[in-house]
């Protein structure tokens, strides 16, 4: 977008002239000189108009009472109530504290844990010690979500292996998928297993940007490597952390629900039911069309506040921001 | 005295910097090592054990044969061989000419489909509405369930906008100059000149397509159009490998079934893991890029 502001304010002076005389002289003038890079466009004009707005026009269904039979437009309006069912259901604090909670622990634990290894990795002398356990850090991210999560229900059922660990421990083996006690602890830890070494490549990347020399002039003042790393690396790396925390408070709620789907079952919806998967069964597996849209709608707008709110934030207390 | 306890101090610092790696590259490693020995143990000896395993007890390829013989891993190949296939090709495309159109510079409506291609990735409208334009496109129970409707990754676009706008204008200038039209300038001079960038939007598509099985599973509703990920998810989730071992006891079945989850995961993840220290730099490469979009 930038760029493209930039090449029309740099544009001869007879071009932005022309471009006073009228919307629609400038319009067809446009067309006539691009008419192959607009039917080239085409295709993508089509799909986000299909697969992106019309799902957007679709979400009005959450104000009507839709049925198959007569469409999305002549479907009876309404008006609020899907909203206020939704908001007065027992389900709404359960989801809503869930999502909550489930995204706020990932935050917590997820979101440091790749900074750390970067920082760690960054202290490694040699070469292919750092390398090898740079390569096996971000095996997992490469097993599909199916396949971990096939992994999380062996491993922790009944004479699984991390149920046998913990029994060393004098914890009394069960499945653990079953106790709802259990479901967000081993969410977040499977996830920080999955994309700790992946998300640290972008603070890894960050590293190399930071000047050498400062290195070599705070080991004359006498600086321990712990020092260093607080009061050379950290802050070097401090923008790609800001970056990072924004684009992660944005999708706040978008809870990696396809990893939920996989793992909850009926005895852990009162801790593992999301917002998403909600919609999901609402929707898909009961039918609830119009409901479970008003729920999705309700998760979007959020989710849309939150990323304003965290870019204003950071804005304020940094010089970072997306936009 | 002082450089000396700097020098214990560092030397304490180095010492834990590698305990943590060790322990990181041990817990990393070692559920897919088990899953290995698993994989290729006795049935029966498995299910008695507890407790870390460091090889295989005893050794037996029952599992890989059931495995194998098992018609849904084979269909479920073949369908995600097609969504792989035709997939990344229509992504390439359409994104490929999308990208193209929004790097030219002065087409008076790019900006505004820039803005309204961005704004879709912070507003969608929900998992319903989006099925329901699926099911009256007429495209359920389809394989292009699972590729048209993902046609076009904002976040790639974005990524191969970047890269297009940054070949040096001049070389376009001078094809045109020859009498190039627009096919012609993306075809043998952008995409040539882009492709890094275009290695890693195969890439990041490829692994899309692989990996995707929330969609198929609303989408499709045929066991024939399962891709793997979905055949996967009914062994290693939902516990069906009784189908997979018929010829064999009520005793041996939930035995074996043990052992064929493990095979199953094998069969499905080594050919990913062997491949990726070869492409790997290239993923790295991808996350590079798009950071610099922040």
């Amino acid at each position: 977008m930038d760029k493209s502001a930039a090449s029309r304010a740099a544009a001869p002076a007879d071009v932005r002239l022309r471009s006073t005389s009228g919307f629609i002289a400038r319009f067809t003038r446009d067309f006539a000189i691009n008419k192959y890079l607009y039917a080239m466009m085409l295709p993508v004009i089509a799909y986000y108009a299909v697969f992106h707005y019309a799902p957007i026009y679709g979400a009005l269904i959450a104000f009507k009472d839709y049925s198959p039979m007569k469409g999305i437009l002549h479907s009876e309006w309404i008006g609020l109530a899907n909203f206020r069912d939704f908001f007065t259901s027992y389900y709404f604090w359960r989801i809503l504290k869930n999502t909550l909670l489930i995204s706020f622990y990932t935050l917590l634990f997820g979101f440091p844990a790749p900074i750390l290894l970067a920082l760690i990795l960054n202290e490694v002398r040699g070469r292919f010690f750092k390398n090898f356990a740079q390569m096996v850090s971000y095996m997992p991210y490469f097993i599909s979500l199916v396949v971990i999560c096939g992994m999380i229900v062996s491993f922790t059922n009944n004479g699984g292996v991390v149920n046998n660990l913990l029994t060393h421990f004098g914890y009394d083996g069960q499945a653990m998928l079953q106790k709802p006690g259990l479901f967000r602890p081993i969410y977040v830890l499977s996830e920080i297993w999955q994309k700790i070494g992946w998300e640290s490549i972008i603070y890894i990347a960050a590293l190399t940007a930071i000047d050498q020399e400062q290195y070599e002039a705070a080991r004359l003042d006498g600086a321990s490597r712990l020092k260093q790393m607080r009061y050379i690396t950290l802050p070097g790396i401090m923008p790609t952390i800001t970056i990072m925390f924004i684009l992660r408070i944005g999708n706040l709620l978008n809870v990696g629900f396809e990893k939920i789907i996989l793992l909850y079952n009926s005895v852990t919806y009162e801790t593992a039911d999301v917002i998403a998967s909600f919609v999901y069964r609402k929707g898909l597996i009961e039918f609830g069309w119009s409901y479970s849209a008003a729920v999705g709608l309700f998760n979007s707008v959020v989710n849309l506040a939150l990323l304003i709110g965290a870019n204003r934030m950071a804005r304020k207390l940094s010089e970072n921001s997306l936009w | 005295m002082k450089r000396k306890d700097f020098g214990r101090a560092d030397l304490l610092f180095d010492t834990v910097v590698y305990a943590v790696l060790l322990v990181l590259i041990v817990v990393t490693l070692y559920p897919l090592l088990y899953v290995a020995f698993a994989s290729f143990s006795d049935a029966g000896k498995l299910v008695a054990h507890t407790g870390f395993l460091y090889a295989p007890l005893g050794f037996s390829l029952e599992a890989y044969k059931s495995v194998f013989k098992n018609p849904g891993i084979l269909t479920g190949y073949r369908n995600t061989l097609f969504i792989l296939v035709f997939g990344v090709a229509v992504n390439l495309i359409v994104t490929g000419l999308g990208a193209y159109v929004l790097s030219r510079r002065g087409v008076m409506w790019n900006r505004f489909f820039m803005i309204v291609i961005v704004m879709t990735m912070f507003f969608s409208g929900g998992l319903i509405p989006l099925y329901l334009i699926v099911k009256d496109v007429g495209m359920i129970d389809t394989l292009w369930s699972t590729i048209i409707p993902f046609a076009v990754n904002t976040f790639n676009l974005i990524i191969m906008r970047t890269a297009f706008q940054s070949v040096p204008e001049s070389l376009e200038e001078s094809a045109k100059i020859d009498g190039a039209g627009h096919m012609t300038i993306l075809l043998r001079i952008i995409v040539p000149l882009s492709m890094p960038v275009i290695a890693v939007m195969i890439l990041y598509y490829a692994v899309e397509k692989w990996n995707g099985w929330f969609y198929a599973s609303i989408f499709l509703k045929d066991h024939d159009l399962y891709p793997l990920q979905l055949v996967l998810r009914e062994i290693l989730i939902s516990n069906s490998t009784e189908s997979m071992s018929t010829d064999s006891s009520n005793a041996d079945r939930f035995q074996i079934g043990e052992t064929i989850k493990y095979a199953t995961i094998m069969v499905a993840t080594v050919p990913i893991l062997c491949v990726y220290p070869f492409v790997q730099k290239y993923f790295v490469k991808g996350v590079m890029v798009g950071a610099l979009k922040g």
